[in-house]
């Protein structure tokens, strides 16, 4: 082996420099759909030569206790990964990027429990990572019991904001004493882990699960940037390169989903939606519902019939009922588009990921952008588990809480059939204007019976 | 600390270049991606994994070996589950009807 002892270094810093590569042309490849599937094998090579070099390293002790952690922490994930369902997707994602800040929190906590001083460059950055590593934590694990149902109340304490910014400045205060304070207190340290955890918890409570997607993404960007700070400490350039690399991916991603929704970052962290005001614009009249009967003789005998699928879709399981009857409406030469708008779903794509599940292939998807001017040509637009998203308030109502926010035109078309549980309001808790146009009927019941109604009066209907 | 110690300037330089990096690289995303491209992203800081394994492989005493150990198992969940998620989510991108899509 002493022969090799020179080279050792170089192959390591190499592995890691071919690491980085490999996660940046992976992401890249990730970022259209033709490559993406090679681009996470490109990124999993990469881990793998990483994790790899990283046993190589001189002097690296406890290798059993490592291969342990290792064995517990991968078969674990692996199983929750490969079993869970694609509908619960989002909570998953929340939950490993948890970990991830957990992991970098750790990293720092063991930093300061070495008892030697650190100068205060590297304290700052072990602390700055550590604080913002463990909100990532907690508030990711409130996330996953939110999104998984485990924990369905938002809860708001009195006086929310003001809690936060104390809390807040109490962290950033531990956290200054413990950078300045080096060798640091053993309790100081654990004191500002208790409150950086804690901080993540409480500013996550509160928020709606709309909101949620975003706030995931935030702290998946959270995360990053936490890795790379701690990657600083260490001196490793795989952590660095990679952390900051998806810090500001993931900052971006966040932008471009709060754009989507038309509501900026602060307005989701600080101002819950039921309370940011607005009113329903008066809406009057009264929903017509029709059977599914009339609902299968107006899209059998359409030109054309563009589907806008929501997460009440999802819910209920129904794409691939939504899918069986679509492809039955082709076969009697019906044009049948998917309309997706950009936070259909729990996240932006989640809901393309679930038609995808159900075999719809990706031709037949289509962007908001890329479809909205075809309502006005469409005979039908079917509107299933979707609400605010198509509420023509967006466009007109400016007391609207969603004033603003991009929507699908689905009013444009000529019949408008919405599929709907019953009568309440979406996840906005506001009227829906659509639902009382004169050409909007509302198809009532669950959207897997309600489909599977109509794919039986279609069958009856074949020439 | 292990002999792959970066000089203050160097950092830096590697911190703007990587910000810069990563903005480009999202820049011009379908919406049809964002999700996997999230859960991609999610599963690459797993390399907090490597750092991990550095500092329980420099620990020394019973305190440090546990955060260290914990530290390990959470990089590898992180690692290994945002692989698995995201390689499931991706297999669903395929191009036509061709397979006409695999039951669950």
């Amino acid at each position: 082996m002493s022969g090799l002892q020179p080279f050792i270094v170089p192959a390591i810093q190499g592995s890691y420099f071919i690491a980085a590569v490999l996660f940046i042309l992976g992401l890249k490849a990730m970022s259209s759909p033709v490559t993406a599937r090679g681009g996470i094998v490109w990124a999993g090579v990469g881990m793998l030569l990483a994790t790899l070099a990283t046993f190589l390293t001189p002097g690296l002790h406890n290798i059993g206790l490592m291969l342990v952690a290792i064995a517990v922490g991968t078969v674990l994930a692996w199983w929750s990964g490969k079993t869970v369902k694609m509908t619960d997707m989002p909570q998953m994602i929340a939950i490993y990027n948890g970990m991830g800040g957990g992991a970098a929190a750790a990293i720092a906590a063991v930093e300061f429990a070495r008892g030697e001083a650190l100068s205060p460059l590297v304290a700052g950055l072990a602390a700055l990572g550590a604080l913002i590593g463990a909100v990532a934590f907690s508030g990711s694990c409130v996330a996953y019991a939110k999104l998984q149902g485990l924990m369905n109340k938002t809860f708001r304490l009195p006086a929310q904001n003001a809690v936060n910014a104390v809390l807040s400045l109490v962290t950033v205060g531990l956290g200054v004493a413990v950078v300045l304070g080096q060798p640091a207190d053993p309790t100081l340290v654990v004191a500002f882990f208790v409150a950086a955890l804690l901080l993540g918890a409480i500013v996550t409570l509160p928020i709606g699960g709309a909101d949620m997607p975003v706030v995931i993404s935030l702290f998946n960007a959270f995360t990053g940037l936490a890795v790379g700070l701690e990657g600083f400490v260490l001196g490793n350039p795989a952590l660095m390169i990679a952390g900051i690399v998806v810090g500001a991916a993931g900052t971006l991603l966040t932008q471009l989903m709060a754009r989507a929704m038309n509501r900026p970052l602060s307005n989701i962290l600080f101002v819950p939606m039921g309370t940011a005001g607005g009113d329903d614009g008066g809406v009057t009249g009264s929903m017509r519902a029709l059977t599914p009967l009339d609902a299968a003789a107006v899209m059998r005998y359409a030109q054309k019939v563009i589907i806008v699928p929501g997460y009440g879709m999802a819910v209920a399981h129904a794409q691939h009922k939504v899918w069986e009857m679509a492809m039955l409406l082709e076969e009697a030469g019906v044009e049948v588009k998917f309309a997706i708008h950009p936070v259909a779903g729990r996240m932006p794509g989640h809901m393309n990921v679930l038609l995808a599940e159900a075999g719809v292939p990706y031709d037949k998807i289509f962007d908001l952008e890329d479809i909205n001017a075809e309502f006005a040509t469409a005979d039908v637009a079917l509107v299933i588990g979707a609400n605010d998203v198509v509420n023509p308030a967006a466009r007109t109502n400016k007391s609207s809480p969603i004033y603003g926010m991009p929507i699908l035109n689905a009013d444009y078309a000529q019949n408008v059939i919405v599929v709907k549980r019953g009568q309440g309001t979406g996840y906005s808790g506001i009227e829906n204007a659509l639902f009382y146009n004169d050409n909007t009927r509302m198809l009532y019941g669950s959207a897997q019976q309600v489909v599977a109604e109509v794919i039986a009066n279609v069958k009856t209907m074949q020439a | 600390m292990d002999g792959l110690a970066i000089s203050g300037l160097a950092a830096l330089y590697i911190f703007v270049l990587a910000a810069f990096t990563g903005y480009e690289v999202i820049a011009r995303v379908p919406v049809i991606l964002h999700t996997p491209l999230m859960s991609g992203s999610n599963f690459v800081h797993g390399v907090v994994l490597v750092g991990a394994m550095i500092v329980l492989g420099h620990a020394v005493t019973p305190l440090e070996q546990v955060i260290g150990f914990i530290a390990v198992v959470l990089g590898a969940a992180n690692a290994a589950g945002g692989y698995v998620v995201t390689e499931r989510m991706l297999g669903m991108f395929k191009p036509k009807s061709a397979g006409n899509g695999d039951q669950s």
